[in-house]
């Protein structure tokens, strides 16, 4: 309410009282309590709307620090689990493969050795007293192989149940990535809270050895060789 | 023929033990990172190095160079697989002297491919 709308006002209201014209002093008497009330309830509006930011910001700041003290800590132990469980099933698998691989090969020997023979055999080439070892040999093998093929299918067996940890690692990558995403909404709306007013910075610095690309993040700048032909290429450019 | 495999992942150093095994190479011994290689290198009789790059310790880019340093290891040849796939640490590492370099995640033909194109260098 201006100073000239208001002493405009009042001189009307002294010139209707003055007139002795109750209806227009009145009416004047009511614009300028509007006017009052207008200013206040503008007033009030403002205000709500500090309040409602102030406590939204309030709230965003309880859940960054709920997001901070207890669900990052626990993401990393998340994770910290995901390794140990990759790395139980791959001992799992190795410790299958290790088991199996000297059965299969004695096996193979066994066969390579047992079908020569046979072969001698079939040409009629082979006496009758050694005939008779091979069979002994063949039955041998027999018996041997049974055992030697369960070992192989335990393994295979073993290798299968060791895959059991990409349902429950996903799982648990998957509920870390849900907080990554809260965290990057919290954020977000903190900065248009406090007015974007940030500067940007360069990006997180990237490490000496960044380690593997990840496809579609750090092949980007194409500086990254996608595949093993990628590197050949590169090194046979150098010379090699 | 001695094969020293390092790799700060004992799963990956089986692995690679597992394949070299299947190639015919038998006589494999292991070491976590540069600094515990070192000095089974120093001590004599291993042939040929399969390293990875970044482990705690010694990384495999400074391994390869103290080799290169050494006058009685100098000639090794050295494998490199890792999983930094820059093209600056390729070069980087083709000209410390790498004699070969495999990306993971490899496969098996891959790193036979490598190892014979090594030795067939070597030897011819």
């Amino acid at each position: 309410m201006t100073k000239n709308i208001r002493l405009d006002l009042a001189k009307k209201l002294v010139e209707a009282i003055e007139n002795g014209d109750e209806a227009g002093a009145d009416e004047l008497l009511d614009e300028i309590a509007g006017l009052r009330e207008n200013q206040l309830f503008q007033e009030v509006g403002r205000l709500t709307r500090q309040l409602h930011d102030t406590m939204a910001g309030f709230s965003i700041d309880s859940k960054i620090t709920d997001l901070t003290e207890n669900d990052i800590p626990d993401a990393k132990e998340r994770l910290q689990y995901v390794i140990t469980m990759t790395e139980q099933a791959a001992n799992q698998t190795l410790n299958a493969v290790e088991g199996v691989l000297p059965v299969s090969q004695e096996l193979n020997e066994q066969i390579g050795l047992l079908s020569g023979k046979w072969g001698r055999f079939l040409d009629r080439e082979m006496p009758f007293a050694e005939f008779k070892d091979m069979s002994a040999e063949i039955t041998q093998h027999f018996n041997e192989s049974k055992g030697s093929l369960k070992v192989v299918q335990d393994g295979l067996n073993d290798i299968l149940m060791a895959q059991g940890f990409q349902d429950i690692t996903g799982q648990i990558i998957k509920r870390v990535i849900d907080l990554v995403q809260d965290l990057e909404t919290s954020m977000v709306e903190l900065i248009r809270i406090s007015g974007g007013k940030t500067t940007h910075s360069k990006g997180i610095h990237e490490p000496e050895l960044p380690g593997p690309a990840i496809p579609g993040i750090d092949d980007k700048a194409g500086d990254v060789a996608a595949d093993q032909d990628d590197v050949d290429d590169l090194l046979s450019s150098l010379g090699f | 023929m001695k094969i020293l495999v390092v790799d700060d992942f004992s799963t990956m150093r089986r692995i690679i033990k597992n394949l070299l095994r299947d190639l015919g190479f038998n006589n494999t011994v292991e070491a976590d990172d540069g600094k515990t290689a070192l000095p089974i290198l120093e001590a004599g009789g291993i042939d040929f190095l399969v390293t990875d790059w970044n482990m705690p310790g010694m990384t495999g880019i400074d391994l390869l160079k103290a080799v290169r340093a050494n006058p009685d290891l100098r000639d090794m040849p050295i494998l490199m697989v890792t999983a930094e796939a820059k093209r600056e640490q390729i070069i980087m590492a083709a000209q410390a002297g790498v004699n070969g370099y495999v990306i993971k995640p490899f496969t098996a033909a891959t790193l036979k491919e490598k190892i014979e194109k090594i030795f067939e260098r070597i030897d011819g």
